[in-house]
């Protein structure tokens, strides 16, 4: 048996398989001629010519089934991207992939849900079904028809029991009868209220689970959450944050609008102000839709509120 | 000159006759009595008297007319009520089989239908091959019958009475193939009675039969050969018209016109228990039997179903009060989170049994009788009836079956059977009020919605050119805490300083910045009038900032976090 063989045998751990019906079509051992042609003349000694007659035979008969060339390696196909909703996302990630796991990570006020609503929009928009597993029946019927969700084609589960294990195993249990059935265009799963250490405790082997469910289908998992919990198993990690908010300052006489202007967080105005804008920031912390690795990189996104035009 | 020219049409009829009628309705409902002897009684205890036997209970020596005492006496006899509710049903099942081959069907009695075959050669073959069909389509519903073939109804329902199996007469050999029966089938509907006829009639008829019939014996008549070659003017003089009606009976010849009978669409299956059932999986298996029945009989008229009702008859429901009609109904007064429910289970109390009814309502015409046994069975596990069943009743609303064109490039889409279970299962796990699309109620109190089911199919596609319409701008979205946070606001000179939380210690912190009061008030013509102040509120967390939506309610003057804008 060639050295090659051995190496990649034991390198994997995997005892040797032999199939005696066919002729080992892995390292077959070269001729004299080949021998030749690499410069290597033949060796015959009596041990030499025993040895490799034994090894010819057993690797004649011999076949590991198990062992595939690099060179044989099918290329994984990138998956298909659609719109996220938001251009700017869009631009970051390229959208949200297919039959993978994208995270959305974030603390409150950063986002998450304007830019779960956005996907949600554009999904019905295209004439998907949708589902929002809601862990914390957060879900505010009137920003999702604002956004422009097509409520019709929204699937809308609340858990929201009393004790977050008690969601977050209703959450479980959902999630996978909504894979199992399958049809849907984009599955939301909302965590985004449930305390960091009660998410975490979803076991890795779980999402392992949903993302092979969900891969070679046509549906966007996607997972909003505090803090990233699923580790590796997502394909796509984008994290949020609040850069500032926009406001529009009333005059005092006659309540009409002045210029909006930009303040800081820290003022303490003395007359009423409206809330006009949220700018967020997002963060790409890991993509593995290219082949070669991410590098972090950062943009910055606003939304309006329902009542600014 | 005048051209005549003859068309000989040739008109033919099948009859499906099921033998011993009320045990095959048992045996239809209970397909494992077939291989025991069990005979059918019927009236009041103490005197119920035994109705029909099989042949095995015959071999036995049971026979009709034996008091169930004198019955029971046979320890290998297997007794069954008369359920005239089940003999209905077997009934409507015959006469479905009879209507998945020709529109015109003519209803003889119970235990009989007639076919008009007119035309049908084109669509199913010959008429040995139509007979054979007919008879494996009254086998598929559970129903042993007889089929024969002829060129007139009387001569059908004769034959189909007379001979086991099929049986196809060739036009012109009536009179040769009938010859062998005896001549009691020619008074074979006078243990059935005509369906019409009220009981008095019935009554009268059997005796003239019984007259009519003693008189041929007396004669020696014993096969139809006989009668037919009796001198027709004697027989008149000593039998009247109806000796003359038999004898064009035997002969064949007897000639009239179908009447067709439209008939009902309904489809019910029902079974009378012997013992009261407790546990849901025995349920199972009978619903399953009911359901693949019902299913049957509606492929049979190429229908679907969009609702099925299940009523199960409980034994002694105690521990309910009598004066509650209705049970479980969630409250409609809450208008801003208004469930619209399937029906909920109803109890009837009516003597010593109650009735228990569950109603599942599909969002399309379906016909999957496993399907819908899962769905059942997910619905009595979240429902479950409370008392021991004595009986089960299942209907099924027909429905058109639903037409849809596949297309290549439309968005992918869950299957609508797998989508129903789904559902069910899911409203198992979180309930049946928290799964479901959402509908915006027309109201300014906040949180006006109610969740209605999810049925996406009938939706209209989206073109092409609406998905690509313009992205609108990301809107903020509000995050709700459901219910709202009770919180604790400290004022300083009218204006909010500070703001607590004591259910959820990350929302509390200082006032960084306000947006508001913003006043709303509405229904103040109803009970649940409503006003309230909000805020948008920016406070300080431990980690950053973030924005919350602040109530005052104006009426009870709490104050609450109704939720985060995220």
């Amino acid at each position: 048996m060639s050295s090659a063989v051995v190496s990649t045998s034991a390198a994997q751990g995997r005892p040797f398989v032999f199939v005696a019906e066919k002729d080992a079509e892995v390292c077959p051992q070269p001729s004299g001629a080949e021998l030749f042609a690499e410069g290597r003349p033949p060796q015959r000694t009596s041990s030499d010519s025993a040895f490799s007659t034994s090894a010819f035979s057993i690797s004649k008969g011999a076949r590991l089934a198990s062992v595939t060339p690099a060179s044989r390696l099918a290329v994984r196909p990138v998956p298909e991207m659609v719109s996220s909703g938001i251009a700017a996302m869009d631009g970051l990630t390229g959208g949200l992939p297919r039959g993978c796991l994208t995270e959305i990570c974030g603390p409150a006020s950063s986002g998450r849900t304007t830019l779960l609503l956005a996907a949600l929009a554009a999904a019905t928009r295209r004439g998907e079904c949708c589902v929002l597993v809601d862990a914390s029946d957060a879900l505010d019927p009137h920003s999702a028809a604002t956004a422009g969700v097509e409520l019709d084609r929204l699937l809308w589960v609340r858990c929201g029991e009393t004790s977050p294990e008690r969601s977050l195993e209703q959450l479980l249990r959902v999630t996978d009868l909504l894979l199992e059935s399958g049809g849907f265009g984009l599955i939301v799963l909302d965590l985004g209220d449930l305390p960091p250490q009660a998410a975490r405790r979803i076991p890795l082997t779980t999402w392992f689970r949903f993302r092979r469910a969900v891969e070679h289908t046509p549906t966007v998992l996607l997972a909003v959450e505090r803090q990233s919990i699923a580790g590796s198993c997502s394909s796509l990690l984008v994290k949020l944050g609040l850069m500032k908010m926009g406001m529009m300052k009333l005059a005092e006489s006659g309540n009409q609008a002045s210029e909006p202007s930009m303040d800081s967080q820290n003022s303490l105005p003395t007359h009423a102000q409206l809330l006009t804008e949220l700018k967020m920031t997002a963060e790409l912390v890991r993509s593995r839709m290219d082949r070669k690795p991410v590098r972090s990189a950062e943009i910055t996104f606003a939304s309006k509120t329902a009542w600014a035009g | 000159m005048v051209l005549t020219i003859r068309y000989w049409v040739l008109f033919m009829f099948a009859c499906i006759f099921v033998p011993n009628f009320p045990v095959a309705a048992v045996f239809r409902a209970e397909p494992e009595l077939r291989a025991r002897a069990v005979a059918i009684f019927e009236g009041k205890p103490p005197l119920e008297k035994v109705f029909a036997v099989n042949e095995n209970a015959g071999r036995a020596g049971i026979a009709p007319g034996m008091t169930k005492a004198q019955a029971e006496l046979c320890s290998e006899l297997t007794l069954r009520p008369r359920s005239l509710l089940q003999e209905s049903v077997a009934h409507a099942a015959l006469l479905d089989c009879a209507q998945s081959f020709s529109p015109r069907v003519e209803d003889v009695a119970a235990d009989t239908a007639l076919v008009d075959l007119k035309g049908m050669e084109s669509l199913f073959g010959s008429l040995p091959k139509i007979a054979h069909n007919l008879f494996r389509g009254a086998a598929d519903l559970g129903l042993d019958g007889n089929v024969a073939v002829a060129s007139n109804p009387d001569t059908a329902v004769l034959a189909a009475r007379g001979f086991g199996g099929v049986t196809v007469i060739p036009p012109g050999q009536e009179a040769e193939s009938l010859g062998s029966l005896p001549v009691e089938v020619l008074f074979g509907d006078r243990i059935e009675g005509k369906k019409q006829e009220g009981k008095q009639k019935e009554g009268e008829r059997g005796k003239k039969s019984e007259c009519l019939l003693a008189t041929l014996e007396r004669w020696g008549i014993c096969d139809l050969r006989s009668l037919a070659e009796l001198p027709e003017i004697a027989l008149s003089e000593r039998l009247g018209q109806e000796g003359l009606r038999l004898q064009q009976l035997a002969r064949g010849a007897a000639s009239r016109t179908l009447v067709p009978v439209e008939a009902p669409a309904v489809f019910e299956e029902a079974i009378e228990l012997e013992y009261p059932i407790v546990l849901l999986e025995p349920l199972a298996f009978l619903l399953n039997r009911l359901l693949e029945q019902v299913c049957a009989r509606l492929a049979a008229r190429a229908l679907n179903t969009q609702e099925l009702r299940l009523t199960l008859a409980l034994q002694n429901l105690t521990g309910v009060d009598p004066q509650l009609e209705t049970f479980g109904i969630p409250s409609e007064s809450d208008a801003s989170q208004g469930v619209q429910p399937r029906l909920p289970a109803q109890y009837f109390v009516s003597g010593r049994q109650s009735k228990f009814c569950r109603t599942l309502r599909l969002p399309l015409p379906m016909l999957d009788p496993k399907l819908f046994l899962k769905l059942l069975q997910l619905d009595l596990n979240t429902h479950p009836p409370g008392a021991p069943i004595m009986k089960i009743h299942l209907t099924a609303e027909p429905a058109r079956p639903r037409s849809a064109q596949g297309g290549l490039f439309l968005p992918p889409s869950p299957e609508p059977e797998k989508l129903e279970l789904t559902l069910a299962r899911i409203a198992g796990l979180v309930g049946e009020a928290r799964v479901g699309s959402l509908e915006l109620l027309d109201t300014y109190r906040a949180d006006g919605f109610r969740m209605r089911g999810f049925t996406p199919e009938g939706l209209p596609e989206t073109t092409r050119r609406e998905a690509a319409a313009e992205e609108k701008s990301a809107v903020t979205a509000l995050r709700r805490f459901r219910p709202p946070l009770r919180a604790t606001v400290t004022l300083e000179n009218g204006e909010l300083v500070r703001v607590v939380c004591s259910k959820k210690k990350e929302v509390q912190g200082n006032v960084l910045w306000k947006a508001g009061p913003w006043r709303s008030s509405g229904d103040w013509w109803e009970r649940g009038a409503w006003a309230r102040d909000e805020w948008d509120i920016a406070l300080q967390n431990a980690d950053s900032v973030a924005l919350y939506r602040l109530v005052h309610d104006l009426l009870g003057g709490s104050w609450f976090v109704e939720g985060t804008y995220d």
